[in-house]
């Protein structure tokens, strides 16, 4: 019999996953036939553009459109009148999507219109006019927090405090995570070290802006194509904010050129559906560069307080932390995730992390890689860095002498299964990298980090064609070569070749809801319920193969892609292929199809270590990065060099939150840097190869033991150049980005302390 | 707007001086099509020169260069000659922007873009290069240092165009270098630029010098100080402190988003001398 | 505004389209003639992902006018494949692993083609240097520096033999 069971044991042996095939939609996309969001056009098809908010904070007074709607060739005009007030849970989202009674950053939507050409949607954007009463702004998490501050919103009791504030404030939340008796901790150690870190802003910065191509019929049905990282969750949330039945709204998830969590939540595509509606016609929205950094979602800055205590021989006896998030206009920074990760790390007695989740007058955070969790990892492995340098031990050695293990209850509660952190520190405590020699003016930087992972929704259906080749269709969205491995499982479990298997990302109206493709959740969840799709689609393979032979069903079995007796009662027959029962199908029943529907959990959670060489010119303040290597938890590899290349995205992504990138904000709320021009990532010659080390620690929650790897790799970074750089200079950095003025900046106050002594 | 691609310099002036709009030259395009695309300004005529013979070229001249105000950046790099003989030029317009700018961009649009940080300015200072206009009235002929009148301001009256960029040749021992700040190792704008070009005579002693700096003022300043801090001398450890003292002495930046005051202040400093220190190995060579 | 009529040549095949004269190259490559290879990341020149060779010059299609393309030879990511059988980079990228979400391949593919065809021996920093101008936020660009490191000796390989 096939097996049945979820979590069945871990395999250990494959034929199939861990090899490197061909990705299924690699010839697509290095010869641009690939069809990414803005690459879609419509018979008739018209142009839409957004007009936003040019103030920090405003309230809105009145839009005059009349002028707009007058000039030929503008076929539809909306504002916050054409969309239906709410009070749920999708308010934030609407309000976001289109501003109400404020305007409440830099960029924020007031009025979008649909023309015949961009041409004439440009010079409409120029005729509305739009009464605003200017008001007083908020950029800073700290003093947003002051109680004398600016208010973004009259209505916001901060949650999380008993009793509940009587008084309006900027924090919409404080939670806390944590056990044991910190104080009583901090009196057991040798020595206490705390200190104050601040993050900037930063953008997921993926190359692709939103897009969408929007078309709503006058019979109320509506087709929606845009690059999304979940286009079940962008149609239930547009379907809700235009009033429409989920069912009469398809969303077809084009290919997607990046997100990082930046395309799980909707921007544009409530306004192109709307904007659609009105006009009659198909309404294609794309969003300039400048629009993604104003008016997208960059993550959270930060300002973070770290308090830990160790003994002389190297035992941490108490954690604490106070973390204060800012996370755009509205509630939802993820200071949760941040306060709950701090500390993952490390098998502690007595912690605490408290955070605040602040709103101001910036752009929505979205989610980023880990959302929340690398902030906190740069305060606290910092902070351990410092603490082994004190004491005198090998960093690696104090994280191992202290990290969590299966059996460790963890910081934010849970007490750890088999975990891979120990694994990851002797790997990177191995690796040639950690005793190569250093030179002048560089320095070597260790960190850890952790991430949740996440299962969750999932739906997928597997159809055997009459050739014996295999359809199968996901509803999560490829952002990183995830079709690879899914073809690996569902051949691995189906005994066929890798390219028998031909996969789809599915539209909406296909498949079952499935969720965002996030919290590294693609190649566990959609993985298992690939192979338990090809599972069910194995046990009526077999149903066939007993109705050809004439036997029970519970006689035949799957070994190997073939049916066969059970054994010499069952009956003398030659194994048949898959592919034999597929071609003898319409007479033994019809199609055969595997489905499988499941939330999923027990996701298992990945730990990685990071170690990098930097190099700081002491007259410039600038940093190069000599050396990198990246050791983390996969689990299960499935397709070794994509996990590979999240490992180096990771990375890659950290160094540039690390030392250069940041949302740079005028005195008038304005941000300054809204192009890839001051935006700085790294390009590619400010980058050296990243070395990657695989570990594999099975995840019992997983057949075959897979472990979510796509946001673990970008919360050791920022800590690991931290440390990098503060050895290379000789002073410790506690402020991101690192870069170059305020390297020299803090070179020189160490330069006028040492003078002064 | 009006697109016209004139094939004579004549052409171009009688377009340019008989528009009654906003007129605006089109050569790489690098800094003009992201001035149209962010609405920054909205020319009533382009006028492309790249169609006019005499802007494509570059000619050998007096022992010098003649540059056409068409030449891609990449063609200067790609020229053994210039590259031989005015080294600093050729790296600082190669800095400018990625692979695929220098494929478009032109020093004679660095230079009328008129960012106090274009990398090609204060290398051009330095090696003295004039600069050829024609307009209304003819043509006349003037020091680059004297286009820029502040940022995004020209010199230049209604109708004139710069046509070329004329390098000079240079005595034996001479060599020159440019170097700028920037974050990242490629695709920023320049935080602070340093230009230097200095001569020495038989017995190793610093005979003529120029130092220009970038980003540091409201157009890229030509520092006497800084130069008279090496003529004289044999460019040795006092002769460069004194370089970045007078360097550093000479900016007047602000603080904005790519750096701050003190640090334009310091690396000023910290680059004249290094430049310098190229500049010399060069002209030993030579 | 006036439409311009402009005949140029593209990946070997003459083209006609008229344009504003506003319009970028990349908006005629993509909205004109269904060219949508080229991408656009920033209409800025900053990240690379539209880039086209125009007269065997590596350059931004976004920072080029259409109208300037008048009897201009062309060649876009579309045209880089022979057929069905792919260009040695394209197919040393598929091999690598060289791209994730793939926006930014076409440019980056483009792009190291130029390289080749000027350096066909180019170090590790060479090619790291001539694509500094192609913005990847993926890969990190190791596994894109190994792919064009890997195709270059390929095509050197290719012609001693031949």
């Amino acid at each position: 019999m096939p097996r049945d069971d979820v979590t069945a044991e871990t395999r250990q042996s494959f034929t199939k996953v861990g090899t490197r095939p061909l990705r299924p939609d690699g010839v697509d996309k290095v010869t641009g036939r690939a069809r990414f969001g803005a690459d879609m056009a419509a018979p008739g098809m018209l142009i839409g553009k957004v007009l936003r908010s040019p103030h920090a904070h405003a309230r809105i007074r009145s839009i005059d459109t009349s002028k707009a709607e007058a000039l030929p060739g503008v076929k539809a005009v909306v504002t916050r009148d054409d969309f239906a007030n709410r009070t749920d849970e999708l308010r934030d989202i609407l309000v976001n999507v289109m501003a109400r009674e404020k305007a409440l950053y830099e960029g924020h939507a007031v009025a979008a219109v649909a023309a015949v050409s961009a041409a004439v949607a440009r010079k409409a954007l120029r005729l509305i006019e739009v009464d605003y009463e200017l008001l007083p702004h908020v950029i800073d998490v700290e003093e947003a927090m002051r109680p004398d501050s600016v208010l973004l919103h009259d209505d916001m009791f901060t949650a999380g405090v008993d009793p509940v504030p009587d008084q309006p404030s900027n924090v919409a939340k404080r939670c806390e995570f944590g056990h044991g008796e910190v104080e009583k901790g901090f009196a057991e150690a040798d020595i206490v070290i705390e200190r104050s870190f601040r993050t900037e802003a930063s953008h997921q910065g993926y190359i692709e802006p939103h897009a969408c191509l929007a078309s709503v019929g006058a019979d109320g049905q509506g087709e929606l194509w845009c690059c999304t990282q979940g286009h079940f969750m962008v149609r239930d949330t547009c379907a809700a904010l235009l009033g429409m039945d989920v069912s009469r709204l398809r969303v077809i998830a084009s290919e997607i050129g990046g997100g990082f969590g930046g395309k799980t939540t909707v921007f544009i595509e409530p306004v192109a559906l709307t904007l659609s509606r009105k006009a009659g016609r198909p309404v294609k929205l794309v969003m300039t560069r400048d629009e993604v950094f104003r008016a997208s979602g960059p993550t959270a800055s930060t300002s973070v307080w770290v308090r830990i205590g160790v003994t002389k021989d190297g035992r941490i006896t108490a954690g604490e932390a106070v973390l204060k998030y800012q996370g755009g206009a509205f509630a939802g920074s993820p200071v949760e995730p941040g306060a709950m990760t701090a500390f993952a790390c490390y098998d502690l007695e007595n912690v605490r992390a408290i955070g605040y989740d602040v709103v101001t007058n910036r752009p929505k955070q979205a989610a980023y890689r880990a959302p929340g969790a690398p902030m906190a990892a740069f305060a606290v492995e910092s902070v351990v860095a410092e603490l082994a340098d004190r004491i005198g031990m090998d960093p690696i050695e104090f994280r191992l002498k202290n990290a969590s293990r299966e059996g460790t209850r963890s910081a934010y509660g849970p007490t750890f299964g088999p975990i891979g952190l120990v694994e990851t520190l002797k790997a990177a405590k191995a690796h040639p990298h950690y005793s190569a020699p250093l030179g002048n003016n560089q320095g070597r930087g260790v960190a850890s980090g952790f991430w949740f992972n996440f299962g969750g929704q999932t739906c997928v259906s597997l159809n055997i064609n009459i050739d014996g080749t295999v359809g199968l269709a996901v509803g999560t969205p490829d952002i990183g070569g995830s079709r690879a491995s899914m073809c690996l499982m569902a051949a691995e479990e189906l005994g066929i070749e890798y390219d028998r298997v031909r996969v789809i990302v599915a539209d909406t109206s296909s498949l079952g809801f499935n969720d965002v493709t996030d919290g590294s959740r693609v190649t566990f969840a959609s993985g298992m319920a690939t192979i338990q799709a090809a599972r069910d689609a194995v046990k009526k393979l077999c149903a066939r193969a007993a109705r050809m032979w004439d036997i029970p069903e519970d006689a035949v079995v799957w070994e190997g892609g073939y049916a066969k007796p059970a054994g010499a009662n069952a009956g003398d027959f030659q194994p048949l292929s898959l592919r034999d029962i597929a071609a003898a199908a319409a007479k033994t029943g019809g199609p055969i199809a595997g489905h499988w529907e499941f939330n999923a959990e027990n996701a298992g959670p990945s730990f990685a270590t990071h170690i990098v060489d930097a190099e700081v010119d002491p007259e410039t303040g600038r940093t190069s990065i000599l050396r990198y290597t990246v050791v983390q938890d996969a689990g299960k590899a499935v397709h070794p060099s994509y996990v590979e290349g999240q490992f180096q995205g990771g990375a890659a992504q950290g160094i540039g939150w690390a030392l250069n990138e940041e949302y740079i904000y005028g005195a008038d709320g304005k941000l300054q840097n809204p192009g890839f021009l001051d935006y700085r990532m790294p390009v590619a010659s400010d980058l050296p190869m990243i070395d990657t080390v695989i570990v594999e620690v099975p995840n019992p929650g997983h057949p075959y033991g897979v472990r979510g790897v796509g946001e673990t790799s970008i919360v050791p970074p920022l800590a690991a150049v931290a440390n990098a750089v503060s050895a290379a200079a000789g002073v410790r950095l506690t402020s991101l980005p690192m870069s170059p003025p305020k390297i020299l900046a803090a070179l020189e106050a160490e330069k006028g302390a040492q003078a002064a002594e | 707007m009006r697109y016209e691609a004139p094939e004579r310099v004549e052409t171009a002036v009688s377009l340019l001086s008989g528009e009654r709009g906003l007129a605006r030259i089109l050569a790489g395009g690098t800094d003009l099509l992201v001035q149209l695309k962010s609405g920054m300004v909205e020319p009533d005529l382009i006028v492309d020169i790249k169609k006019i013979p005499e802007m494509r070229r570059i000619g050998a001249e007096n022992g010098g260069f003649r540059i056409g105000a068409a030449v891609p950046s990449a063609e200067l790099s790609e020229h053994p000659g210039i590259r031989a003989l005015w080294p600093g030029v050729v790296e600082a317009a190669g800095l400018i922007g990625s692979t695929q700018i220098q494929g478009r961009a032109t020093i004679v649009g660095n230079l009328c873009n008129a960012s106090p940080a274009a990398d090609s300015v204060p290398a051009m200072i330095v090696a003295g290069a004039i600069a050829t206009v024609a307009g209304p009235q003819g043509r006349r002929e003037l020091p680059v240092e004297a286009i820029a009148a502040g940022p995004g301001q020209t010199s230049l009256a209604k109708g004139e165009l710069v046509i070329s960029i004329f390098l000079p040749g240079r005595p034996p021992r001479s060599g020159d270098a440019y170097l700028r700040f920037i974050p990242r190792t490629e695709m920023d704008i320049a935080v602070v630029g340093v230009g230097v070009s200095l001569t020495l005579g038989e017995d190793g002693l610093c005979t003529a010098a120029r130092v220009a700096l970038g980003a540091v003022a409201v157009r890229a300043l030509l520092v006497d100080e800084a130069a008279d801090a090496l003529i004289g001398t044999a460019v040795d450890e006092a002769a460069l402190e004194r370089l970045a003292a007078a360097a550093s002495a000479a900016c007047r930046p602000i603080d904005d988003k790519r750096g701050t005051k003190e640090f334009r202040i310091k690396v000023a400093g910290v680059l004249a001398r290094r430049a310098a220190e190229t500049a010399l190995e060069r002209a030993r060579r030579n | 505004m006036a439409g311009h009529h402009v005949s140029t040549t593209i990946n070997g095949d003459a083209f006609e389209f008229v344009c504003e004269p506003d319009e970028t190259l990349l908006d005629v490559l993509r909205d004109r003639l269904s060219l949508t290879g080229s991408k656009e990341g920033c209409g800025t020149g900053d990240c690379g992902a539209c880039s086209v060779i125009l007269d065997g010059r590596l350059v931004c299609s976004c920072l080029v006018l259409g109208a300037e393309a008048e009897g201009r030879t062309i060649a876009t990511i579309e045209g880089m494949a022979d057929g069905d059988r792919l260009h040695p980079l394209q197919r040393k990228f598929l091999e690598h692993a060289a791209l994730q979400c793939g926006i930014c391949t076409p440019g980056i593919l483009v792009a190291a083609k130029a390289l080749l065809e000027k350096h066909p021996d180019p170090s590790e920093t060479e090619i790291r240097y001539w694509l500094a101008g192609n913005l990847c936020r993926c890969t990190g660009y190791d596994k894109i520096v190994r792919a064009v490191l890997d195709a270059a000796a390929e095509i050197r390989e290719g012609r001693d033999a031949a």
